[in-house]
């Protein structure tokens, strides 16, 4: 708050300075003076001179508000991808901040610099070949050394992911994500069709494809294992979203109909993050970046990266869609029945209850 | 006076082909350009001034969360909830007019729809457009266009409110979103007029540079201003029915039952039977138009810049061909670069490589014309009419938000930015601000010349500097809202705990944007009281070269009493070594000016004889 009164501050203060020089011009307004031959451009100057205060007061502002935001900008980076693309950015940043300088220095010093002066003639100077060559290659060679870094990055980064990969399945709806995992048993996400979506089935698992019996769902929290790769399968139910991680650096659109993906290393367990933070409260995120109705902005999951082996105990933790649903045993093919039921052994006791119950009345 | 006097000479002069014409169509249908460009001014204007407040209320919902609206209740009604919250669908209705008004119908209509009508029959030494009728069609039909977009403000579910980008399946879908119902359908019937607008504008401005050139007037003598309002047209004209497919397609989509852009799609507890498609699809469609839109707005800003530029500097402008050169390369850049807008789409990666070298191309030139600009204003004599001031604001601008771009242009460094506020801060300062500045930097610079009138410089200068320092105020601190990883269209960021902080920078933006705001009321005064009680313009005021200060001081209809001059020089010619006065008009020929030519320009005082033998392309004159 104090930076935002110190800037306001700051505002106005040029505001004020800007109308009480001016007053001498308005009063001009009103009497509609015209410009005369001793003055024949009346507040030329004092324009330039603006110009020359606004550069300096310009980036000492800059600099102050770049100094106090700094703190937030990209969030630490906790995949491998991450701070290398965090790198890249900085190292851009600082070429494009000399350029912005040099630039905008030019503009508004010359502007000073060469204001109307009586008596003056402006140098007749149309062009010159060489020195457009030069800031035609200049340029264009920092183009190509800006872009072929970040090609590779961009290629190392969309490349195949890895074989031993972590599959898991993330799917947007409006307005929340639900992350499926391929299960302890198989480690194969199982098929899924949209039409078998409904309030339980919210994924649309297909039942007769066996992968899926032990495959579980989580529509508020993902856990991911701390440095392996992690594969995200990406898609959405119904409209675009868009899986974004900040501290991953980790961003995808999900899409109805075409799914897609994107494959990270995250290094840092939320833990770790908790302790270099300082923030004991500390836990990632994902959130929506592709507008998708009102909700949008309150679309988000927690994501928890541990290390592998509690990670895996976790994952063994969790019942499988088909225990928490039993009755959806009933779309397993005759063929897998036998096999589905190995995931449910106490479904078949409570159907005979239920026959039981029925014949007792 | 003075028009009605001009409009007596060119009775004489052509024997009686012309009477007063009635009130309708002087000023309501009227086929003069420059009647049509201030209906596309006035339309714009009234646009923007919507178009801004908008802005200024999502930006208090995201400057100051839980904000108190109940004092807009008496406009927005059951938008705002009983305790004063603004409405979260409205939000996003609110963000997604608020980018299509200004888009399309400030940025384009306003500022191309202006100045293409107004200085290209002035600029080359016509006497209108090629077709007058065609080009009165194009303005009603933009203006039948706002008026739809006006009444979806209205309709009981909303306006569209599915981002100005309008990406299916969400705009496709009535269940959604409210606004992707009624709303959405009047947003598409709207654009597809309005796509008919440009169209007609387009075909009409190409066809007028190419064929209605005056006596002399080469292409290498054509000020930039109309090279740039050349290549918009031509931009324009490809791009728009790409647009107008895709809306089609969006409109079977969403009437028909036909699956372009839907697939497997399962949403309040139904199954949709759209099998097949693509939402792909549509932002390909969409970018292919809306990539190059981002120049159409932004092209006739650098033409105008040049010509205020160099001007009020008193010098030609540098590098004349290198600036058309650059241009031509933007424009056909333009449409190869669509698909940077989609890294994160799920596109192919090889196709995202493809488009980050096509991308970072564009950079070259746009570099080459800020450092032509900059070479423009060095060993000048800088005089800061509101228009210079307006022109030199441009090109930081178009410099500082350019810059940025070649961050966003890079794939890998996209994927972190992509849709976060550093996005929204790129495009408002490179096309946005910088755009906006062109329009008023014209808007100062040729008022006399539409109006008979002055604007105030001291309030024109007041109104700068208040604009500029504001639109800073507003986007720098935003760049560090998207570092810090802020998405947008967020209707409040206190759900997440990344977003949880810096809120006393969106605050900050806010109050900017408001004070920014406030400041175009300046402007706004300005504009209205010069119109009728501006001091009388003089015939040249700003010294200038051009050809549309030869002509009367308000020009009638027909622009030039008696015939329209021969031009014989480039438009550039100020400050040139040995002459008697700063500046040289296009109508003074070489030998008037022995003691200031070049060798090579000697050269050419043989060719004004033929120069003068022809005589094509008068309208007036053909009629016997």
């Amino acid at each position: 708050m104090t930076f935002l009164v110190g800037i306001v501050l700051v505002v106005f203060l040029v505001l004020v300075i800007l109308v009480i020089s001016r007053v001498q011009s308005v009063v001009n307004l009103v009497k509609s003076k015209q410009p005369d031959e001793q003055n024949p451009h009346p507040g030329n100057n004092l324009n330039a001179n603006i110009f020359l205060v606004v550069l300096i007061l310009g980036f000492i502002g800059i600099l102050w508000s770049y100094l106090h935001a700094s703190n937030y900008f990209l969030p630490e980076a906790s995949s491998v991808h991450g701070r290398r693309t965090d790198d890249l950015f900085w190292f851009s940043m600082g070429i494009l901040t000399i350029a912005f300088v040099v630039v905008n220095f030019l503009i508004f010093y010359f502007s000073w610099k060469y204001r109307f002066k009586k008596g003056n003639v402006a140098t007749f100077y149309p062009d010159n070949h060489k020195l457009e060559m030069v800031w035609t290659i200049i340029p264009a060679i920092v183009m190509a050394t800006l872009v072929f870094t970040g090609w590779r990055a961009w290629a190392d980064i969309t490349s195949e992911a890895p074989q031993d990969a972590e599959v898991i399945e993330i799917v947007g709806k409006q307005f929340g994500w639900i992350a499926r995992y391929a299960g302890v048993h198989d480690n194969k996400l199982g098929d899924y069709n949209y039409k078998f979506i409904d309030a339980q089935n919210e994924l649309g698992l297909d039942l007769s494809d066996e992968n899926s019996f032990d495959d579980f769902t989580n529509p508020s929290v993902m856990h991911i294992p701390a440095n392996k790769p992690v594969l995200l399968r990406i898609r959405a139910r119904d409209v675009l979203h868009s899986v974004f991680i900040p501290h991953m650096r980790v961003k995808m659109d999900a899409v109805p109909g075409m799914p897609t993906k994107f494959w990270f290393v995250a290094d840092k367990t939320t833990e770790e993050m908790r302790a270099e933070t300082g923030n004991p409260d500390f836990n990632y995120e994902i959130t929506c970046t592709e507008i998708c109705g009102s909700g949008h902005f309150g679309m988000k999951m927690q994501l928890v990266v541990e290390d592998e082996a509690s990670y895996k105990k976790w994952c063994a933790e969790q019942k499988t869609f088909l225990q928490t649903y039993p009755e959806y045993v009933e779309r397993v093919p005759a063929n897998l029945k036998a096999k589905a039921m190995k995931f449910i052994p106490d479904y078949q006791a409570e159907e005979q209850v239920a026959v039981a119950d029925t014949t007792s009345l | 006076m003075s028009a009605i006097h001009s409009e007596n000479v060119i009775h004489e002069s052509d024997h009686g082909h012309h009477e007063e014409l009635p009130f309708w169509r002087k000023y309501i249908f009227a086929e003069d350009h420059k009647m049509i460009a201030k209906q596309y001014l006035i339309t714009g204007i009234l646009w923007a001034v919507i178009g801004i407040a908008m802005s200024v209320i999502f930006r208090i919902q995201i400057g100051f969360p839980g904000a108190d609206f109940t004092w807009l209740k008496p406009i927005l009604g059951e938008w705002i909830d009983n305790t004063g919250k603004l409405n979260p669908e409205f939000f996003l209705a609110l963000v997604t007019m608020h980018g299509t008004i200004m888009v399309f119908f400030v940025l384009t209509a306003g500022l191309s729809g202006t100045f293409s009508n107004f200085l290209i029959p002035l600029q080359i030494g016509a006497r209108d457009m090629a077709s007058g009728f065609m080009n009165m069609l194009s303005y009603w039909f933009f203006f039948a266009a706002s008026v739809i977009m006006f009444f979806s403000l209205f309709v009981q579910t909303g306006p569209a409110s599915g981002g100005w980008v309008i990406y299916p399946p969400l705009s496709a879908l009535p269940q959604a979103a409210p606004g992707s119902g009624d709303g959405m359908t009047l947003w598409l019937i709207s654009m597809v007029l309005f796509i008919i607008s440009q169209l007609l504008g387009g075909i009409n401005y190409i066809t007028t540079i190419i064929n209605l050139r005056t006596r002399g007037m080469s292409f290498t003598r054509l000020p930039l201003t109309i090279w740039s309002f050349l290549f918009t047209a031509i931009l324009g004209l490809i791009s728009f029915p790409v647009l107008f497919s895709a809306a089609l397609l969006l409109i079977m989509d969403r009437s028909f039952g036909t699956s372009f852009y839907l697939s497997e799609i399962y949403i309040n507890g139904e199954a949709l039977p759209n099998v097949g498609g693509s939402p792909i699809l549509f932002q390909h469609l969409f970018w292919f138009l809306g990539h190059p839109e981002v120049y159409i707005v932004i092209l006739p800003a650098l033409g105008i810049t040049s010509e205020v530029i160099a001007t009020n500097s008193r010098k030609p402008i540098f590098g004349y061909r290198a600036m058309i050169v650059s241009m031509l390369g933007i424009a056909v850049l333009a449409f190869i670069v669509w698909a940077h807008h989609m890294f994160v789409t799920g596109m192919n990666p090889f196709l995202g490589s493809v488009f980050m070298f096509l991308t970072l191309i564009i950079a070259v030139p746009s570099a080459v014309k800020g450092f032509n600009y900059i070479t423009t204003l060095w060993k000048g004599n800088i005089i800061f009419t509101p228009g210079m001031l307006f022109a030199i604001g441009m090109v930081s601008l178009f410099v500082t938000g350019g810059l940025t771009g070649i961050i966003l242009g890079n794939s890998a460094l996209d994927i972190q930015l992509h849709d976060t506020y550093f996005v929204v801060a790129h495009f408002h300062v490179v096309m946005g601000a910088a755009a906006a500045f062109g329009l008023f930097s014209g808007v100062y610079h040729w008022f006399p010349k539409m109006y008979g009138k002055m604007m105030s410089n001291s309030m024109g200068q007041l109104h700068f500097w208040l604009t500029f320092i504001g639109v800073y105020l507003v986007f720098i601190p935003m760049h560090y809202v998207g570092i810090a990883g802020f998405p947008r269209r967020y209707y409040q960021f206190t759900s997440n705990d990344f977003t949880n902080v810096l809120s006393d920078m969106n605050a900050f933006i806010t109050l900017a944007a408001i004070l920014t705001f406030v400041a175009q009321f300046i402007f706004l005064f300005n504009f209205f009281y010069s119109i009728f009680k501006g001091r009388k313009a003089t015939n040249n005021p700003w010294g200038s070269n051009t050809l549309e200060w030869t002509t009367p001081i308000v020009p009638g209809h027909g622009n030039w009493e008696g015939k329209i001059p021969a031009v014989y020089r480039w438009p550039y010619d100020y400050s040139k070594p040995g002459a008697k006065s700063d500046f040289i008009p296009q109508t003074v020929p070489y030998s008037a000016t022995p003691e200031s030519n070049l060798p090579h320009e000697n050269e050419e005082i043989k060719l004004e004889k033929v120069i003068e033998a022809q005589n094509f392309n008068d309208q007036f004159d053909q009629h016997h």
